[in-house]
């Protein structure tokens, strides 16, 4: 049975009700004091000073671009995204939290999450988001030894990182952070015990990452070389399993493919894209899927930050993309989102929709092999077995 | 230009020109026509004879061509030099010998450092057949590697011919080209023509060919009488009568004429609607007033090996149905009939003259129709005797009967010539063993071995080139002509992929080499077939026996780790690929078999 926990209430919230999608803003702060090898996302590295004032101008300036697509809607989460959005000033964050309020509904107490690096972490920031309202943190620790947080360019060791945590509790009502498994080498003997530490040091919420090979990243390259092995399939789906093994074990399962959290703990913003709900995406390189007039639209900004910011200073807003998608392209989002997570997917929306239904014959012998299940009349999801080759379910049910 | 005067017999020469791929043949060709003028500089485009993609690109000619070159020789006499053009391929082996019955001699073209190979060979020895005269030209003595006395002394050990007065040449620079056309006036016979003008008409059927805009146009060779326009003929092998429309010579341009006489080469149109209409060897008469005797020879085209072309979407079956009917319009010698496949839905089963036929068809369905397709394996024709006693040919090993009705299974066996640098020879022996291939000779020229073999077809369609070609590094040159049926223990393999038989890809095979075949069929796939999420067998079988097995395990993890609100699009878009590789694969049960599987597993190239 399919069921949530409201943290405050502790009542047993029904299905419709926990998985409305909401409706998110997504603002992308685009600098990191260094690139990590591994990492693919639209991050640079400046060595002048950014000018944060310009960068609140004009994120203000796509917000309201983005208010004037999405109408006037409640907001139900926000999130401080990057590159390394720790690195803004608490007046910044203040200053773009703000102008949230002032576009659109905004009620009290909803979740507003920010990224931070363990290495530019201050008790005197951190105090400084807290007042300017952000009420939980996320922090990319990726590791829990020395030798592999260098390996993985990081900036921080595990003493930084640990400081990091402890103040993050201390600080924020609600805290999350990263690690990054499956890496060169790993035995799932090694992993698990990280992993048992990491638990130890989270509250309520652990996002568990497989390293991934991204093209155009220096990991790529040495891939392509030869000179970084990562773990097989067989060895990756083992790490998988005993990750899921050990997290459900503490009482913090697997809601979604890569995170995991007590009951009521989800990551809110998160949710909304799996739950394809609407967000606005602000801020360089950031994507947004936006409801007007019946149309479903999907937005993207110039990646470049100072491109991006020279095209919103004199266009107002930094969209290179803004495409009305086919309710078809809709009903893939939808299938490849809501599969990721461990409540699935109500059928009844992807069948209104693509205007079909599922491949009979197909989805039989998917439920057959374990891959797949029914939930109630309308909701689908992927089985754990299923998890593990999600994307070909996807593709299996979509094609 | 005139069209009254008769050119005198002892005015004109019919040659052609024999070489290897790659000799220069059209080079040379190129060079006789820019120099007697017969095209201005600006509009030679290289080898001006090989007029399709395939042939300029591969270097080889398809189709026969003509030229009538205006010649003022040395003795200050005007000469009509017609040049035929012929294929040089063993597939197109009965066209080239109609296209040298319709010459008196021929041009033996050798490259100056590489010798002579298998295919100059055949080619010469159908030319002599053919009681043609022959002038030696040793072609690119320009490069440094070129050795003209010692590849003389070769042709004059492998062939038997005189190559003292070869003429040295490069047709690339130039060079000796003068020389190469004042020897065709001396050393080349006229034309002869028992009957004269004056006989009732009697011409060769050299070749045709479909033109957009005049239709089907014939080549043809005088031999006696005069054919003009206005004139009504009769085909003496198919019995149709046309009246001629048009009648000229190619320079290569056209240029109408009156008539042709005795000795002439030219073209003519007729309202003839289909190139299968006109069968090359045949002979054309004078309705009215015909010739006593057909010129000897005449047969029709006879595929030797056959496939089945499906179109990779199905939705393109009605595209590739409408070219093929195009390309049979200029090519009388390629067949098809629909055929439908459990694996690969409808498409044709085809029939060709050989591998290269097989190929230049695929790929000009390819390229000139922009169709995307799937080639099973190439079969060749079996002759069944029944127990019945009846006896049927099989062009396609799923038509196979149940065995026990079965009582004798025939194969085409090939007569091959191989010639190879002798570093090479340990190996194309053992493949040709490996063939059941029977030795009949091996003789050496020099440091090349010439080798004889009889070798069953349907080994020699399996890549038997491919191979060739790999062992010797490119060095060996291989032909062959079809040498008769023998029988064979042949069995039917059977592929199964997840329990389900993949009718395109079951074959007739030598029992010897079952084992084997299927094994290697077993790996070639488990490494083409992508994983599934559940584990797929693939079985190899004869009957009931599996005799090859292996086993796709499971895909273990295929999941994207990280996907927030930027990646949808991007997912999305990988999606839709997805669904486009979709299309592209073939369903057998739960198995997606990507077409890509299909065309590397039928290729079996290099093992």
């Amino acid at each position: 049975m399919l069921e949530t926990l409201d943290p405050k209430t502790a009542r047993i919230i029904p299905l419709t009700e926990a998985t409305e999608p909401g409706f998110g803003v997504y603002v992308h702060w685009p600098f990191c004091a260094a690139k990590c090898p591994y990492c693919d996302f639209n991050s640079h590295v400046r060595h002048q000073q950014v000018d944060q004032a310009r960068f609140v101008a004009a994120f203000k300036a796509e917000m309201a671009a983005a208010r004037a697509l999405s109408g006037p809607r409640t907001v139900t989460s926000i999130f401080l995204g990057g590159g390394t959005p720790s690195l803004m000033e608490p007046a910044t964050v203040d200053a773009v939290l703000s102008q949230i309020g002032q576009l659109w509904h905004m009620p009290d107490g909803i979740e507003i999450t920010m990224e931070a690096n363990p290495s530019s972490v201050e008790a005197t920031r951190f105090r400084g988001y807290r007042a300017a309202g952000v009420n939980r943190v996320s922090l990319g620790v990726q590791a829990l030894n020395n030798r592999d947080l260098k390996w993985l360019g990081r900036l921080h060791d595990v003493e930084d990182a640990l400081k990091a945590i402890r103040l993050a509790r201390e600080i924020f009502p609600r805290m999350s952070f990263d690690l990054i498994y499956a890496r060169p080498g790993q035995t799932v003997e090694a992993w698990a015990d990280e992993l048992r530490q990491a638990v130890d040091l989270a509250v309520d919420h652990l996002s568990l990452y497989q390293l991934t090979i991204e093209e155009g990243t220096p990991f790529f390259g040495l891939h392509k070389a030869g000179k970084i092995t990562v773990p097989d399939d067989d060895m990756s789906a083992e790490l998988y399993e005993a990750t899921q093994a050990i997290t459900a074990e503490i009482g913090m399962p697997a809601y979604e493919v890569s995170n995991h959290a007590a009951p009521g703990a989800e990551s809110r913003h998160n949710l909304t894209y799996w739950r394809y709900g609407d967000y606005a995406g602000i801020g360089p390189g950031a994507h947004g899927r936006l409801t007007s007039g019946g149309e479903k639209f999907a937005t993207a900004t110039e990646r470049h930050p100072e491109t991006w910011l020279a095209k919103v200073e004199t266009e107002g807003c930094g969209f290179v993309d803004c495409e009305s998608l086919a309710r078809e392209e809709q009903a893939d989002e939808l299938l490849l989102m809501g599969l990721r997570l461990r409540e699935g997917v109500d059928l009844a929306r992807w069948q209104a929709l693509s205007g079909r239904d599922l491949d009979p014959a197909r989805e039989d012998f998917l439920i057959e092999q374990g891959f797949i299940e029914r939930l109630g009349n309308s909701r689908l999801r992927c089985t754990p077995k299923g998890m593990l080759v999600l994307d070909a379910v996807v593709a299996d049910l979509a094609c | 230009m005139s069209t009254t005067t008769r050119t005198p017999l002892d005015h004109i020469r019919n040659f052609s020109i024999v070489a290897h791929i790659d000799h220069g043949k059209s080079t040379l060709a190129d060079r006789l026509i820019q120099s007697t003028g017969g095209l201005a500089e600006r509009e030679m485009s290289e080898q001006v004879l090989d007029s399709m993609d395939i042939e300029r690109e591969r270097g080889i000619t398809i189709k026969a061509q003509t030229v009538r070159l205006h010649y003022k020789a040395n003795n200050g006499e005007v000469y009509v030099l017609n040049l035929i053009d012929t294929p040089g391929h063993v597939d197109f082996a009965y066209e080239v010998s109609r296209s040298l019955s319709a010459c008196e001699g021929s041009l033996l073209v050798v490259d100056a450092s590489q010798g002579v190979e298998a295919q100059t060979l055949a080619n010469v020895y159908q030319a002599i057949d053919n009681n043609h005269e022959l002038v030696t030209v040793l072609n690119k003595i320009d490069l440094p590697a070129a050795e003209p006395d010692r590849i003389k002394q070769q042709i004059e050990e492998v062939i038997g011919i005189d190559a003292s007065d070869a003429v040295l040449i490069s047709a690339k620079t130039g060079l000796g080209i003068p020389d190469v056309l004042e020897a065709i006036v001396n050393h080349l016979p006229p034309p002869t023509s028992e009957g004269g003008e004056t006989a009732p008409l009697k011409a060769l059927l050299v070749d045709s060919w479909y033109d957009t805009y005049l239709g089907v146009m014939v080549l043809v060779r005088i031999i006696e009488g005069v054919l003009s326009k206005g004139q009504t003929i009769r085909m003496m092998g198919t019995d149709a009568r046309y009246t001629v429309e048009r009648v000229g010579v190619l320079t290569p341009k056209m240029v109408a004429m009156d008539s042709l006489g005795p000795g002439e080469i030219g073209f003519i149109t007729a309202s003839i609607k289909e190139v299968a209409d006109t069968r090359v060897g045949d002979t054309i008469t004078e309705d009215k007033k015909p010739t006593a005797h057909a010129l000897p020879g005449f047969k029709p085209a006879q595929p030797v090996v056959f496939c089945g072309l499906f179109p990779v979407d199905a939705a393109d079956f009605e595209d590739l149905r409408a070219a093929m009917g195009k390309l049979r319009l200029n090519d009388a010698s390629f067949s098809f009939e629909m055929e439908s496949s459990a694996a690969l839905g409808f498409g044709f089963r085809c029939g060709f003259l050989g591998l290269l036929h097989l190929e230049i068809i695929q790929e000009r369905l390819e390229r000139e129709f922009d169709l995307d397709l799937i080639a099973t394996a190439p079969s060749v024709v079996y002759r069944l005797t029944m127990t019945d006693g009846s006896e049927r040919e099989l062009h396609n090993p799923a038509d196979m009967p149940d065995v026990v009705k079965i009582s004798e299974i025939q194969e085409p066996w090939i007569k091959a010539t191989i010639l190879t640098p002798d570093d090479y020879l340990g190996g194309i022996l053992k493949l040709c063993q490996d063939r059941r291939g029977i030795q009949t000779e091996l003789t050496y020229v020099g440091k090349r071995a010439m080798l004889t073999y009889e070798l069953p077809l349907n080994e020699v369609v399996f890549d038997f080139y491919d191979r060739l070609k790999s062992i010797s590094k490119g060095y060996a040159s291989f032909d062959y002509h079809l040498h008769g049926y023998r029988e064979g223990n042949l069995v039917k393999m059977s592929i199964m992929v997840n329990g389900e038989p993949v009718d395109a890809l079951s074959m007739l095979v030598h029992r010897s080499a079952a084992e084997k075949r299927g094994r290697d069929m077993c790996e070639k796939l488990k490494d083409l077939i992508p994983r599934h999420m559940f584990k797929i067998p693939i079985q190899a079988a004869i009957g009931g026996n599996v005799i090859a097995r292996e086993t796709i395990s499971a895909m273990r993890k295929d999941v994207t780790a990280k996907c927030y609100g930027g990646d949808a699009t991007r997912k999305r878009k990988l999606l839709d690929k997805q669904k486009e590789g979709k299309k592209r694969m073939r369903q057998f049960g739960k198995v997606d078999i990507p077409q890509e599987a299909f065309i590397a597993a039928l290729k079996m190239g290099d093992e």
